[in-house]
């Protein structure tokens, strides 16, 4: 019935053998390490009743076995399409071939994927093509990528962030114009803000907007830093530049927000005329290397068509109104990468034998897995009550961003923004200092092999140094916050969140975590009273008030992860009571061990930082430039 | 055109594993599960098979306890179209036992194809799919890397040492997947959400008779430390001895 032919193979090339690669070396790059699905469980669902959402009415399509899905997806994607380019993306870096930028080939199969499985517009509503998935959901399916390969990822969170931004300020033709090719992946975006001379201080910005008799626009000048600002991952790319028209006020309100398309359309929405925005050059970094940063020209060799987005003179409020979330997303990735670094680190001190206990005196006796020795654990447990904590702050605020949209009542949706004013300049700071600290421990755990480019962590020890500088240096969070978040309607934003931490004390309050919510509970009161003091000084000498901003921030960074991991521990601490076998009950034991440490070595380390702040400190201020 | 795909659910591979109790199974506590990766490739091509012909219907089939549900909807939300559980509660290690209630469910079904994997990657059988061709008294393509299916033929090849097989067969068929062929694709949110109104029907399995039981499973003995002996030719007599006194496999 069957017809049957057999053909043979040509001889493979190269001979027998394969070139020789340590099994060690390769090993260890395969595996992707991403943050462990039974933490990110424990912490959605558990910590952060996410099944509790499925009954809002934006949400009563999803369930948890939904929510699952999803994630699963993303795991997959992040393995099997991320992971497997993540080295490459720093070794064979983006580069300038005849006058287009080469991104590394596997990046665009990633981002294909990536919007294929609906991520790109996964929160987003319905009649702007989202599926209206939490916010919670979609940052820990994002945090997955970042974990993989947070440079690859960074392309989707730029088309992600401009269409945002067009779906909030947009006009209906803009709406229908742009969103649907960004959201199914064949547009990119990004963000151009930073000029070569207006970083930090956008209000010194200079790109210039003339406006045309068609009511269109011709941008002119120069940005810098922009991320994915040219590649042929898309078959267009659309900038949102912050420029001034023509004739506008100086500083912060004169600033407006524009479209400009790499290619302009036909009527028909097809793909029309080059538009005069044109690679000016390359940067070459440290690390994020995959993320292409590029300086853009605007109108220098040909007129650079732009769209004004909403009405002029806004477009920083505009702008304003989308960080929150491109700051949490700078937390996110920082923490996906601080938990990919944590899990090789544990792997490797399971396996690396080495040394003895300080008891034991056998020469001849094994040497024992680093994991015995308590020192390592010590980095490890800084470690993880770094990443789980960066992890859970930035849940939390992926739970206020569904609470501000979703919230039954309005007062809780106006406490849900009032609480995400105050916690996303820590949101964004706490997870690229902690997850660095940990991704520097996973470095010493792993001894010389750490240091070494065969292993995976030093790149990861670069990549993330960058998540202090962008979106707003750390410098500028701490300024934002103390300047403005903590004082500003009278404290009302700090009044929410001590009114949150406090219901956690009580909760806590008839547990055998009693005596942690206690040590919170005079962390809290001495933090709120150094707030009022420095809140004062604000009115009289701001310089001076500021000068320890980031004193304030890290005093700050501190309390808050002290609370969400007084309520991680009480959630293990019910959960491992429970627990079915060993292995779980060792789980929540690990969760517990970590909130112990961060009560034990680093809440306490506000003590002298209080006093510093509460005394109004005046080194810094009063050093002169001269003495430098 | 009706294809069907047989599809198990199997622990993730990469979970670290213990015996249970009983001493004849593995213990499931804490293990993640998920659809065995052969049958992931054999619901791709079965859904490629459809979407390139803009017609036919994929269902899926598995025989267990209810959590093969989630398994299920898995397939489902990566475009099968409509799905079937035979319940079974209690573990079952006989493929032909299985493979008799898979073919009672699918004998008056009208299929054109069936897929199953080339095997299950956890008990790794490679059973299953050839027992259920048997019988139906279907012909079967096993193990197959590449499938094309035209004017009512199935055109397969399949993977050997230093060659291949180009095998052609008519319908209805039984093949079995191979890798290589398509990576199962990640369920979009569109079809995750999509999958929750496709029909799943429970039935009860009609097992065949149960030829063998497993009588006890053991974890391999823990590997002793190698030793390094010592370096260059002047360690070769020393190794030599070693293999012959020690390993005994000189
Ligand atoms: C890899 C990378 C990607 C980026 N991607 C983008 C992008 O896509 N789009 C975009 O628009 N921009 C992007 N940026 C730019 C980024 O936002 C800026 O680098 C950042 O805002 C800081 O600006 P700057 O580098 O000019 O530093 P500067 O503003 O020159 O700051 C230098 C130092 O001075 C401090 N400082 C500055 N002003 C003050 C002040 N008022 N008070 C106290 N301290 C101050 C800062 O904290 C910092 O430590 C990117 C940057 C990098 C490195
Ligand atoms: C760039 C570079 C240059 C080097 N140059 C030289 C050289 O020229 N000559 C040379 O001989 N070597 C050299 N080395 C090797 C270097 O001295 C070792 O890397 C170092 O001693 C650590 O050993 P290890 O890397 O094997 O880490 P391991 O010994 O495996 O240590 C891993 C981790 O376990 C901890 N640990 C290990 N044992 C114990 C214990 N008993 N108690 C508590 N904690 C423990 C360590 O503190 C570390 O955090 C170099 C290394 C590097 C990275």
């Amino acid at each position: 019935m069957s017809t049957l032919s057999r053909i043979p193979l040509p001889p493979a090339a190269g001979g027998l053998f394969a070139p020789y690669v340590p099994a060690s070396l390769t090993h260890r790059d395969l595996v992707p390490n991403l943050i462990d699905s039974r933490t990110l469980a424990f912490q959605l669902y558990d910590v952060f009743d996410a099944g509790a959402l499925c009954q809002r009415p934006r949400f009563s399509d999803y369930s948890r076995e939904a929510f699952d899905a999803v994630l699963s997806s993303a795991r997959g994607i992040a393995a099997d399409l991320y992971a497997t380019h993540q080295k490459l993306n720093d070794t064979d870096e983006p580069s300038v071939v005849n006058g287009n930028v080469v991104l590394n080939p596997g990046v665009k199969p990633a981002y294909d994927a990536t919007a294929e499985a609906g991520l790109l517009a996964a929160s987003q509503d319905a009649e702007l093509g989202g599926m209206q998935l939490p916010h919670l959901i979609s940052i820990a399916a994002y945090a997955l990528l970042d974990s993989a390969n947070a440079a690859t990822a960074s392309y989707s969170l730029l088309t992600v962030g401009a269409a945002n931004l067009i779906a909030a300020f947009g006009s209906q033709e803009q709406k229908d114009t742009w969103l649907p090719p960004m959201f199914a992946g064949k547009f990119g975006g990004t963000m151009a803000l930073t000029e070569p001379d207006a970083g930090s201080s956008l209000a010194d910005l200079r790109c210039s907007a003339a406006p045309q008799p068609d009511g269109t626009y011709h941008m002119g000048g120069t940005k810098i830093w922009i991320s994915g600002g040219d590649h042929e991952l898309t078959q267009n790319i659309v900038h949102l530049v912050l420029a001034r028209i023509e004739g506008a006020p100086p500083g912060t309100k004169g600033i407006s927000l524009f479209i400009v398309p790499k290619f302009l359309l036909n009527a028909d929405g097809t793909l029309g005329a080059r538009n005069g925005v044109v690679l000016g050059g390359l940067i070459h970094k440290m690390g994020w290397r995959g993320t292409c940063s590029t300086l853009l020209n605007f109108g220098e060799t040909a007129p650079c068509v732009a769209y004004l987005v909403g009405e002029p003179h806004k477009g920083l409020t505009y702008m304003f109104h989308m960080m929150n979330e491109a700051r949490i997303a700078v937390g996110r990735a920082a923490t996906g990468m601080g938990h990919t670094a944590y899990n090789h680190a544990v792997a490797y001190a399971r396996t690396r034998r080495q040394g003895r206990l300080p008891s034991n005196k056998d020469p001849l006796s094994p040497p024992v897995s680093i994991i015995e020795h308590a020192d390592v654990r010590r980095m490890l447990l800084e470690a993880l009550a770094n990443v789980d904590g960066a992890l859970a702050l930035i849940l939390e605020c992926g739970r206020l961003l569904d609470d501000e949209q979703t919230a039954p009542s309005a007062a809780d949706r106006q406490q849900a923004s009032a609480l995400l004013e105050v916690l996303t300049p820590l949101a964004k700071t706490f997870p690229a200092l902690g997850c660095q600290t940990a991704i520097s421990n996973a470095m010493q755990v792993m001894g010389g092999y750490g240091y070494a480019r065969e292993y995976p962590i030093e790149q990861l020890y670069r990549d993330n140094r960058l998540n202090q500088i962008h979106e707003g240096t750390n410098g500028i969070q701490a300024l934002d916050l103390l300047g403005r978040k903590v004082v500003q309607q009278g404290g009302a934003s700090f009044k929410a969140l001590m009114a949150r931490i406090r219901t956690t004390l009580a909760a806590a309050a008839e547990t055998p975590l009693a005596p942690y919510a206690g040590q919170l509970e005079t962390a809290l009161g001495q933090w709120a009273e150094c707030t009022r003091v420095l809140g004062i000084a604000m009115a009289t000498d701001p310089n001076l008030a500021l000068a320890n901003a980031n004193v304030y921030m890290d005093v700050s960074n501190r309390v808050v992860i002290a609370w969400v991991w007084l309520r991680m521990g009480l959630t293990a601490d019910g959960r491992r009571r429970t627990a079915v076998n060993e292995e779980e009950r060792d789980f929540f034991e690990g969760k517990l061990a970590a909130m112990r440490y961060w009560f034990a070595f680093e809440l306490p380390r506000i003590g002298p930082d209080i006093a510093l702040l509460s005394r109004l400190e005046a080194t810094t201020l009063e050093a002169n430039p001269a003495w430098f | 055109m009706k294809l069907a795909v047989c599809i198990k659910r199997v622990p993730d591979m990469e979970g670290r594993f213990k015996i249970a109790a009983s001493g004849t199974g593995i213990d499931e506590a804490g293990l993640k599960y998920d659809m065995s990766d052969f049958d992931g490739y054999a619901a791709e091509v079965a859904i490629q098979i459809t979407e390139k012909l803009g017609a036919g219907e994929v269902t899926v089939i598995s025989l267990g306890p209810d959590v093969v549900q989630e398994t299920l909807r898995k397939a489902l939300s990566m475009g099968a179209h409509r799905a079937v559980q035979l319940k079974h509660d209690a573990p079952v290690s006989d493929g032909l036992a299985v493979a008799t209630a898979l073919a009672a469910e699918l004998k008056d079904g009208g299929y054109d194809l069936i897929l199953c994997g080339r095997m299950a990657v956890d008990t790794q059988n490679r059973s299953t799919g050839i027992f259920l061709a048997e019988l139906l008294g279907l012909p079967v393509i096993s193990a197959i890397s590449q499938l094309n299916v035209e004017g009512g033929v199935v055109k397969a090849r399949r993977e050997l040492e230093g060659a291949y097989e180009l095998i052609e067969c008519p319908l209805p068929a039984v093949v079995t997947i191979d890798e290589g062929i398509a990576r199962a694709r990640y369920p979009s949110l569109k079809g995750i959400m999509a999958a929750k109104k496709k029909p799943l029907e429970v039935k009860p399995a009609h097992l065949g008779a149960i030829t063998y039981q497993l009588e006890k499973m053991e974890l391999p003995a823990e590997r002793a430390a190698g030793r390094i002996v010592g370096e260059g030719k002047d360690a070769v007599p020393e190794l030599v001895r070693l293999l012959k006194e020690e390993a005994k496999v000189l």
